[in-house]
């Protein structure tokens, strides 16, 4: 039986690449000044359903909510074997927190009719590991968070192995069911020879700055990436963007982890001599 | 989603698998207790299990609860994300409680987050702190009093965000493992059981558990007073015998970075820091380890810290209390014998 998957992408800053310039003088992060990448997780989903679809047939759509420049992860999903892509972008869709981004994501993956909707765990940038959870119930699915592999599909039914901190579990459940994806789950693939050149040119409209006839030439040629607004979406105003969001960032600051007041001890027997006799004394040991 | 209820309580989702309570509820009870006195609310725990579970009411109550809502039902034996949800999200309408806190153990973040959706209010992930503030909209000038100030790390652990939710409640969050306090049972401490009624049928269950397997955590690293960690400096599995050695000399127990974990040199349940335990021992020793800030998070709470390190730039000296720079290997042999002289 073949599957028609559905997989979650997000764009993100390369929250590994920190530095000092990275962040701004108010606390708040220079998102300008990072490079912005395909979340990890994501491409461990990515490459689940590229799996499925390798062993059992069907299609692997890929979909990403966020900024024009979000395309470029859209295309780097084609590039490694997806079949279709799907950019969600409107402005109204700014400032949404987990709750309006897994609405809006519900909203795009209702017209997909998944029978298996795939994510990461969680992305490196807002790092809350909810919207897998949350598209779940908005789309009225049954979840399985952190699988490592599938076991076994065949029908409607699907087995998996998920990672449970302290060890794991086997379960079962029927289709349509959506996974989170951890690290641990593959080695996703890098992008194929042929793809690459097949989609290299393929644009999405916003990239596109609305050019009339260049849409009309990419379409002409397939190589035209969906993009969806939130008024094709047919989506509901008062649970999007800051309206549909009751998470409200207070404050924010960046992390200065100092120490108050280090002391230098001498890489010497008595340099460490003295250390411990100070650490017996104000009975942090003995 | 519920009004505004200034008058509701404080909820701690009390995780319990066959019949033990994770330690991050009872970690919670503490906070939660605290959260609700400043409120001038009642202060409960919510358990749910088969029909076994009741013995645990009294911990809760000895931990800090006021009160505990106990849902028994044969079907609620194993934790599953849609019956569990749907227990909770009847307790929620039916109280309309103000706060309602989880640990951010696998099993919250799997129920918190469906729950939330399904409640329609807020959920910050993964806290580290929480208070009780006040938050102006400069705009507007509307000032909102008593609300949960929700503390927690993103961006890779490089900002820390307080995260508010002031119109649609119960403020809803989950909190990190290990990063409040354990309270202390008072065992003369009295409350009052509410049970409740479950409405829930074979169709909650849509998932099969087919096979489990449980390991035995082989560390306690929260419960240890001084921790020894080791990082990729320490350069080999067998050359982590240093970092056992000086652990054991001073009665505590060995940690390590994700990179020596991944290289192979000792056990993933000794990982401390973001994705591993967070730790705040009396004494921290960092042996080879750069200090990432992945790693920082996990445990720069830590009343002391020692850092040894060849690179005297390294961004583990920032947080340490006392820098050694030099050869780990020449050093923790001298510590070890000025320990064994003077302890
Ligand atoms: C500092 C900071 C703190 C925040 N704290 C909170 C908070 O506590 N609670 C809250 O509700 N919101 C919070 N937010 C907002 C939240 O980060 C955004 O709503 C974000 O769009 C989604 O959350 P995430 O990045 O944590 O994704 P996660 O929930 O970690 O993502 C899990 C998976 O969902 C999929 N996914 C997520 N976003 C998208 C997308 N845009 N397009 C396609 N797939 C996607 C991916 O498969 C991803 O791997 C915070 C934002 C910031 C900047
Ligand atoms: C999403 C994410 C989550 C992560 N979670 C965690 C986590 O939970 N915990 C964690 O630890 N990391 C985590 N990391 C990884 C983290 O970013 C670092 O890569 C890791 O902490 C580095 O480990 P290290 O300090 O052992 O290694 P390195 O950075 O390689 O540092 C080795 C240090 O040893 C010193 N050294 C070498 N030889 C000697 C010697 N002979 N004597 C003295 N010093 C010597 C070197 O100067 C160097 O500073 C995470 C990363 C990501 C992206």
């Amino acid at each position: 039986m073949a599957y028609n998957c559905v997989v979650l992408i997000k764009q993100v800053p390369d929250t590994k690449r920190i530095t000092g310039q990275a962040m701004n003088e108010d606390g708040t992060v220079n998102r300008a000044a990072l490079p912005a990448i395909f979340n990890p997780e994501d491409l461990n989903a990515l490459e689940m359903a590229l799996q499925i679809k390798d062993t059992c047939g069907g299609k692997v759509t890929a979909v990403a909510m966020g900024l024009p420049a979000a395309s470029d992860v859209l295309r780097e999903a084609l590039f490694r074997g997806a079949d279709d892509a799907v950019l969600v972008t409107d402005r109204r869709c700014a400032a949404s927190d987990t709750l309006a981004t897994s609405y809006i994501l519900s909203c795009a993956v209702k017209k997909l009719k998944a029978d298996i909707v795939l994510c990461g765990r969680q992305a490196i940038d807002g790092d809350t590991a909810q919207v897998g959870p949350q598209l779940a119930e908005k789309l009225g699915i049954t979840q399985i968070t952190y699988v490592e592999e599938i076991k076994e599909l065949k029908d409607d039914e699907i087995s998996v192995k998920r990672n449970t901190g302290n060890g794991w579990q086997q379960v079962k459940t029927k289709l349509p069911v959506l996974l989170t994806v951890i690290d641990e789950a593959n080695t996703p693939r890098v992008a194929g020879a042929k793809m690459l050149m097949k989609n290299k040119k393929a644009r999405t409209p916003a990239e596109l700055e609305g050019d009339a006839g260049k849409i009309k030439e990419l379409e002409q040629k397939g190589l035209l990436i969906k993009q969806w607004d939130l008024d094709f979406l047919e989506a509901d105003m008062q649970w999007c963007g800051r309206d549909g969001s009751p998470t409200k960032v207070h404050r924010i600051q960046s992390v200065v982890l100092a120490a108050k007041g280090t002391k230098q001890i001498e890489a010497t027997q008595d340099g460490l001599n003295d250390m411990i006799h100070e650490l017996i004394v104000d009975h942090t040991i003995g | 989603m519920i009004k505004v209820n200034k008058k509701g309580e404080v909820w701690v989702f009390a995780e319990q698998h066959r019949g033990k309570l994770e330690d991050t509820s009872l970690e919670l009870l503490s906070r939660g207790s605290i959260l609700a006195k400043q409120l001038g609310v009642k202060f409960a725990a919510v358990l749910l299990g088969d029909n076994n579970v009741k013995p645990l009411c009294d911990k809760l109550i000895h931990f800090g609860a006021d009160k505990v809502y106990l849902a028994q039902h044969p079907l609620l034996e194993h934790y599953q994300t849609n019956s569990y949800n749907k227990v909770i999200y009847d307790l929620i309408h039916k109280y309309e409680p103000q706060i309602v806190l989880f640990g951010a153990t696998p099993t919250g973040r799997d129920l918190a987050p469906r729950l939330a959706s399904a409640v329609k209010a807020g959920l910050t992930a993964d806290c580290t702190d929480l208070q009780i503030g006040s938050h102006e909209i400069k705009k507007t000038g509307e000032k909102y009093d008593n609300l949960l100030m929700q503390i927690r790390p993103a961006f890779g652990g490089n900002i820390i965000a307080t995260i508010i939710n002031y119109d649609r409640w119960p403020q809803m969050a989950t909190v990190r493992e290990g990063v409040m306090p354990m309270p202390e049972a008072n065992g003369t401490r009295k409350g009052e059981i509410i049970n409740e009624t479950v409405h829930i049928n074979q169709l909650d269950l849509p998932i099969e558990i087919i096979a489990e397997h449980i390991q035995a955590k082989k560390v306690n690293l929260k419960a240890s007073r001084v921790i020894v960690a080791g990082g990729a400096g320490v350069g080999s599995k067998d050359n982590f015998k240093l970092v056992y050695d000086l652990a054991n000399c001073l009665g505590g127990a060995p940690g390590a970075t994700r990179a020596a974990v991944d290289l192979g040199f000792i056990d993933r349940d000794h990982q401390i820091g973001q994705t591993g335990t967070t730790v705040r021992p009396s004494l921290y020793i960092a042996v080879g380890i750069s200090g990432a800030i992945q790693h920082q998070s996990g445990m720069s709470d830590s009343q002391k810290i020692i850092a040894i390190n060849n690179d005297p730039d390294a961004p583990i000296f920032n947080v340490a209390h006392y820098k050694i720079v030099g050869d780990l290997n020449a050093i923790i042999p001298m510590m070890i014998k000025a320990i064994k002289e003077k302890v």
